[in-house]
């Protein structure tokens, strides 16, 4: 490789070294990101990255994604917007609805008797033939899509990130499938 | 001078310039001038707090001070504060600003009406409840990506009731919910009010109340755009839409439940910006809802568009000039949504105005940038972000320097540029070569040696800002381009190959440049000087060296001890 730059005039060059400097290919990832100097590549003032689920070696800074826009995509994925496990309760027919944090229960079981105790009703067990038949009550929820689901019907884990809402439906609605 | 004008004329003639450029040249002409100009200059902007030192004429009184970020410090002293009475304006990005500050602010001059803090910080929901309450003739509150510490909502309710002044509020940023009835009441009392950005907690179901109330509006940001779906609700929204006739802008969407697009339906013909970069709904909806603003000029967007929803929008939007792609899952490690490179051919293809683009994608090759480039060689900025770091080419498996070339050769008004994937030192021959008037550039992971970057130091004439991490680029380039930074504002540069030593000559050698090593090991001279930096930063100032800075961070003057402290 020849620079050449004795061509160029303003040629400021170190004392006695005519060697290219060593090489030193860093992949940056011993450097931390903090929120200062700004370069929009180096992730724009980024905070450390918090909570993103690393699914491969990331590189500190790449893509980069602003920590704004970082943020507000993780706020989306949580089941409520205000970035707790706290979902609003609506029972049909009650004058006000209600919230609980789903992160307190580690079951359906747990929820629906918490669900029971809150609105002073009896809704019953799942079964994934009948539902809740027996009961008066139906629990549903409202998932990602805006669909409404009943409860039960998912594994817990996947439940409590999709769950949006829960509405104890009751009375004829809540029959179901069984009364078609 | 024996004869010259009176204050007052010159205080007149100076009251016509309008551009921060001038006024700022202005104020170094002479004493006599800087003190005539402060009297009545109405705003000030600082972009790059790292330029304003206490010395710079045109920003005495506004201190940066320490902390990373330069940080927004407003004097108490009186005297000081008497410096800028006229002062009406004052926008900043990505500076600390604190809650003392603007309070002082908001008492301090009796004319202000702008604030403009975009992706600033340090600040509280208490600030901004000083400047709703004391600034009587407020127009504008634009707090557009700064992370504000969100104590409570109630900071809106400060409006005064006889304010009636505001024509853009901005407070998309804000996680709290504000009183929904004193926003309505502000709304109703603001005829004037033309940009309305809403935050996440304003809920879809009050949304309509409030643009029945500003049917003018211009720009309208949705807070969370869902609700249970409900025919009423529905009725409404659809009502309200339909009442305004000037929109042209929209943004928000954050939670976006499909079933209320159609909302929208009615204004759709008149949107020339849509911002639907936080809306997580997919190709399906989102062509549905682009492809009836027929007169789009800018489309912010994430992935989940894909390819199919590109060609759409290629296909209807003929007017769009400027769009981004935005990553929906940049970490996952497998792509999530079907968009790759050909998206933006499309887009290219059929949109004869598109000249500015932010695309992020996982695949790209040297035949499609070489079709964007012929396709459209009236681009003005392009930034391409390949996700994987030097990715090659992935039909030829060839670095992407050809597709990079066609770009800068072809697009001659080309202003800025981002590069990515894999790229080797001649790509940087063909930006020096060609890329006359290009202004920005960032790099990262490209290069083979320093010829790269003398590449780009030597040939790129119109180059102001440029920032590169993570390429092997060293101390000869650097050095023996040092004039070519004094004509430039600022060079970043990161996890690269630049020793210490060529810091310090740097510094010794150019008395105009600030050179400040960022290095988080502790102090450079503990490392032999050989050692490379880990982060260099260098730009221009006209009044001397920074003092404030953080205990990481180190200038290089012209002393013989090469170091200075802050």
């Amino acid at each position: 490789m020849d620079l050449n730059l004795k061509a160029t005039e303003l040629r400021l060059g170190l004392p006695g070294s005519d060697e290219p400097a060593d090489q030193l290919q860093s992949s940056s990832s011993h450097v931390k990101n903090n929120k200062r100097s700004c370069s929009e590549i180096d992730g724009s003032c980024q905070k450390q990255e918090s909570g993103a689920p690393a699914q491969k070696a990331q590189v500190v800074g790449w893509p980069p994604v602003r920590s704004y826009r970082k943020n507000v995509m993780e706020q989306q994925k949580k089941p409520d917007s205000d970035g707790s496990g706290f979902v609003k309760v609506s029972m049909d027919g009650a004058p006000y609805l209600r919230k609980i944090d789903l992160k307190l229960y580690k079951n359906y079981f747990d929820l629906l008797k918490a669900l029971e105790n809150m609105f002073k009703c009896t809704i019953g067990v799942y079964s994934e033939r009948e539902g809740y038949n027996g009961s008066e009550y139906a629990p549903t929820y409202e998932d990602k899509d805006g669909d409404w689901m009943l409860v039960g019907d998912v594994p817990w884990d996947m439940f409590i990130t999709s769950c949006k809402r829960l509405r104890i439906m009751k009375g004829s609605e809540a029959k179901g499938l069984g009364c078609l | 001078m024996a004869y010259s004008f009176p204050e007052e004329v010159l205080e007149h003639v100076f009251s016509f310039l309008s551009s921060d450029k001038d006024r700022n040249a202005v104020s170094l002409v002479c004493k006599s001038w800087y003190e005539i100009e402060r009297w009545c200059r109405r705003r000030i902007f600082v972009g790059n707090c790292y330029a304003v030192s206490p010395g710079e004429a045109a920003f005495r009184g506004f201190q940066p001070r320490a902390g990373g970020l330069g940080r927004l410090r407003v004097p108490v002293d009186r005297g000081d504060v008497g410096a800028y009475p006229l002062l009406e304006e004052i926008k900043l990005k990505r500076m600390v600003v604190t809650d003392e500050c603007l309070e002082l602010i908001s008492k301090s001059f009796k004319n202000f009406k702008v604030l403009v803090l975009s992706s600033c910080e340090g600040f509280t929901t208490d600030g901004l409840a000083s400047i709703a309450a004391n600034c009587r003739h407020l127009r504008e509150l634009d707090l557009r990506e700064s992370e504000v510490e969100d104590l409570s909502g109630h900071w809106l309710s400060h409006f005064p009731d006889n304010c009636t002044s505001l024509v853009s509020l901005n407070m998309s940023c804000l996680g709290s919910e504000v009183s929904f009835s004193a926003l309505e009441r502000l709304v109703a009392r603001s005829p004037n009010l033309r940009t309305l950005r809403l935050n996440r907690a304003v809920p879809l179901e009050k949304l309509a109340n409030l643009i029945r109330r500003a049917p003018q509006l211009v720009e309208l940001g949705t807070g969370a755009y869902s609700a249970e779906i409900r025919s009423d609700i529905l009725l409404n929204l659809t009502e309200a839409f339909s009442a305004c006739k000037q929109l042209k802008g929209l943004s928000g969407f954050w939670d976006v439940v499909p079933a209320y697009l159609p909302a929208m339906y009615s204004v759709c013909s008149g949107i020339t910006s849509l911002n639907l970069s936080y809306a997580t709904i997919q190709s399906f909806d989102l062509v549905k809802l682009v492809t009836q603003c027929r007169n789009l000029q800018r489309l912010w967007v994430l992935d989940y568009i894909e390819d199919s929803g590109l060609e759409a929008l290629a296909s209807s939007c003929k007017d769009l000039q400027e769009l981004r792609v935005f990553p929906s899952d940049p970490f996952g490690a497998e792509p999530n949504v079907s968009l790759t490179e050909q998206g933006l051919v499309s887009v290219s293809e059929g949109c004869p105005k598109l000249q500015s683009v932010l695309y992020f994608c996982r695949q790209m090759s040297n035949a499609a940038l070489i079709s964007i480039a012929k396709n459209r060689p009236k681009m003005v900025r392009f930034r391409l972000c390949i996700i994987e770091p030097r990715a090659p080419d992935y039909l030829t498996l060839e670095p992407l320097d050809a597709g990079f070339g066609a770009i800068v050769e072809n697009c001659k008004e080309l202003r800025r540029l981002s590069l990515s994937g894999l790229l080797t030192d001649r790509v940087f021959k063909y930006i020096g070569t060609h890329a006359k008037k290009l202004e920005m550039l960032s790099i990262a992971f490209a290069g083979d040696s320093d010829l790269g970057l003398h590449h780009v130091l030597s040939g790129c004439e119109s180059l102001r800002k440029l920032e590169i991490r993570d390429c092997p680029f060293g101390d000869k380039a650097l050095l023996a381009n040092a004039a070519k930074l004094e004509t430039m504002r600022s060079l970043w540069m990161s996890s690269c190959s630049v020793s210490y030593g060529a810091c310090k000559l740097l510094g010794q050698k150019m008395p105009t440049l600030n050179v400040e090593v960022i290095d988080e090991r502790g102090p450079p001279d503990s490392r032999p000087d050989s050692c490379p930096v880990e982060r260099l930063y260098v730009y221009r100032m006209v009044a001397g060296r920074r003092v404030d800075m953080p205990g990481f961070v180190w200038t290089m003057d012209d002393e013989d001890s090469g170091l200075r402290f802050s």
